[in-house]
């Protein structure tokens, strides 16, 4: 659980195993944020770099990752955020 | 015979670490004074996908690792104390955001790292996978795609579509940094073929005259070829050697015709491969490590009788060299998998897609296995550290 105080915008983001090593262990960070979009730009600013392992150049979300707002698999970094949503970073089936 | 007299480093001052990438991490393997005894580092990054790690031979404590893994997406590592620490740098390699509605290219994983001229200490070149060439200036700490060749009109053209590219995908290696002028660079491309710039990769022209290309209906194409590996002769730069998914080729500049040196191969073994390696003080001197191009193209050792093969007068004989190596495998030896070091007489190493890697510590005359059972390994490269 991330230490700072949440505010009432603030939304909760899951980070899988394998993006732990950006975010210090922390398997769930708080950012405020009104889009998708926001939320991992946040989640960048405080951890540089976890992003692109995210969010290719083009801003495609890369192949073997998911995403889920509030547990529906939703890409579209332009989706709206409210106070207390989830994100879900998943980490999906890539092979051996 | 292992030349001797034409390496003037003091050898015995000098100490070889092998640094290995494979397809679940890094692994180093350090050699003892005599090239005899090597330790085996504990795995670096383990579980991420390290297609090359290699030394900065103009700061020899620094390194720089490619990676990505199943899941997230391409970056590089660099390490300012020779592997103790890693740092990620600030902005990897990526191809440029595309306008909106037009389709951007999304860069799977960087390939290929290069330093840059003696003479420019901070910059480094990768390549990638797709095609795609970057720079950094600042130490491998931030990248720029170098619009010269990544937004050139000819781009789709020179390097194909999606089907043009190895199994793992399309790649660019072979970065090629003219020890003269750090403005001629050179490039290589599967599928693509090798590539020539004068300007510090502003334009390009392609280099492929004499070449084969048996997969392209075209007689004679101008580019679209698959050079596997490509090398240049820091004593000799306008010297240019190339294992080809066709054959061996070597080329001395101002000509512009590659000429098959592969011909003088044996005929049961073949010319086609992934790696070579040339002897850092003789350029006439140069490895390849055949495998069967034959049928479906297995890519194991030709009947399975592993072998490397030398020459010593610039491809117009060949000579195999199986000291010590098994008499019967079925090795695959990837291009950037087989290195040289440059101490007297030369240490020559190759990794097998087995995990397993080999060492001879006089220039290919007799092997020993010097690790086993790693990851499938990707490349090898050599560093060097004074004592």
């Amino acid at each position: 659980m991330n230490s700072q105080a949440r505010s009432t915008d603030s939304v909760t983001v899951r980070v899988p195993a394998p993006l732990r090593s950006y975010t210090g262990g922390s398997s769930e960070v708080s950012v405020v944020a009104t889009t998708l979009r926001d939320a991992l730009a946040e989640l960048d600013r405080r951890y540089a770099g976890i992003r692109f392992r995210i969010i290719d150049e083009q801003d495609g979300v890369r192949q073997h990752i998911k995403l889920f707002v509030n547990a529906e698999l939703n890409e579209n970094l332009d989706t709206r955020l409210s106070g207390g949503d989830e994100i879900h970073i998943i980490c999906a089936l890539s092979g051996g | 015979m292992p030349s001797k007299s034409r390496i003037s480093r003091a050898s015995h001052r000098r100490s070889v670490a092998l640094l290995i990438g494979t397809r679940k991490g890094a692994f180093f393997l350090r050699g003892d004074q005599d090239r005899r005894e090597w330790k085996l580092s504990e795995p670096i990054m383990l579980g991420n996908i390290v297609h090359h790690v290699i030394q900065d031979p103009r700061n020899p404590r620094f390194l720089l690792l490619a990676a990505r893994t199943g899941h997230l997406g391409p970056t590089v590592f660099r390490s300012e104390d020779f592997g103790r620490t890693w740092k990620e740098a600030t902005k990897p390699p990526a191809f440029p955001k595309a306008a909106e509605g037009q389709q951007g290219r999304v860069l799977d994983h960087v390939f290929w790292l290069t330093p840059g001229h003696a003479s420019e200490p901070s910059t480094w070149y990768a390549g990638s996978s797709p095609q795609g060439l970057f720079r950094s200036e600042d130490g491998a700490d931030t990248w720029q795609s170098v619009a010269g060749f990544n937004e050139h009109p000819m781009y789709h053209e020179w390097t194909g579509g999606g089907k043009d590219g190895t199994p793992d995908g399309p790649k660019m290696h072979s970065i090629l940094v003219d020890p003269r002028d750090p403005r001629h660079i050179y490039i290589g491309m599967s599928q693509g073929g090798v590539f020539e710039s004068l300007d510090r990769g502003e334009s390009w022209k392609p280099m492929n005259k004499g070449c084969a290309a048996d997969f392209i209906p075209v007689p004679d194409p101008e580019f679209g070829h698959d050079p596997h590996c490509v090398r240049l002769h820091p004593l000799m730069p306008d010297r240019l050697y190339q294992q080809n998914h066709c054959g061996i080729y070597r080329l001395d500049r101002p000509d512009d015709r590659w000429i098959r040196i592969g011909e003088n191969m044996p005929r049961k073994v073949g010319d086609i491969g992934f790696p070579m390696v040339l002897h850092p003080c003789d350029p006439d001197a140069a490895w390849v490590f055949p495998m069967d191009g034959t049928t479906v193209w297995p890519r194991t050792s030709p009947d399975g009788r592993p072998a490397v093969y030398a020459t010593r007068n610039a491809g117009k004989s060949w000579k195999r060299q199986d000291n010590g190596l098994p008499a019967r495998a079925w090795y695959t030896v990837k291009r950037q998998a087989m290195t040289a070091d440059t101490l007297a007489p030369l240490g020559i190493y190759f990794g097998t897609t087995s995990g397993d890697i080999w060492a001879s510590r006089n220039e290919g005359e007799k092997w020993s296995c010097i690790a086993r059972s790693l990851p499938h390994i990707y490349s090898v490269e050599a560093a060097e550290r004074d004592r």
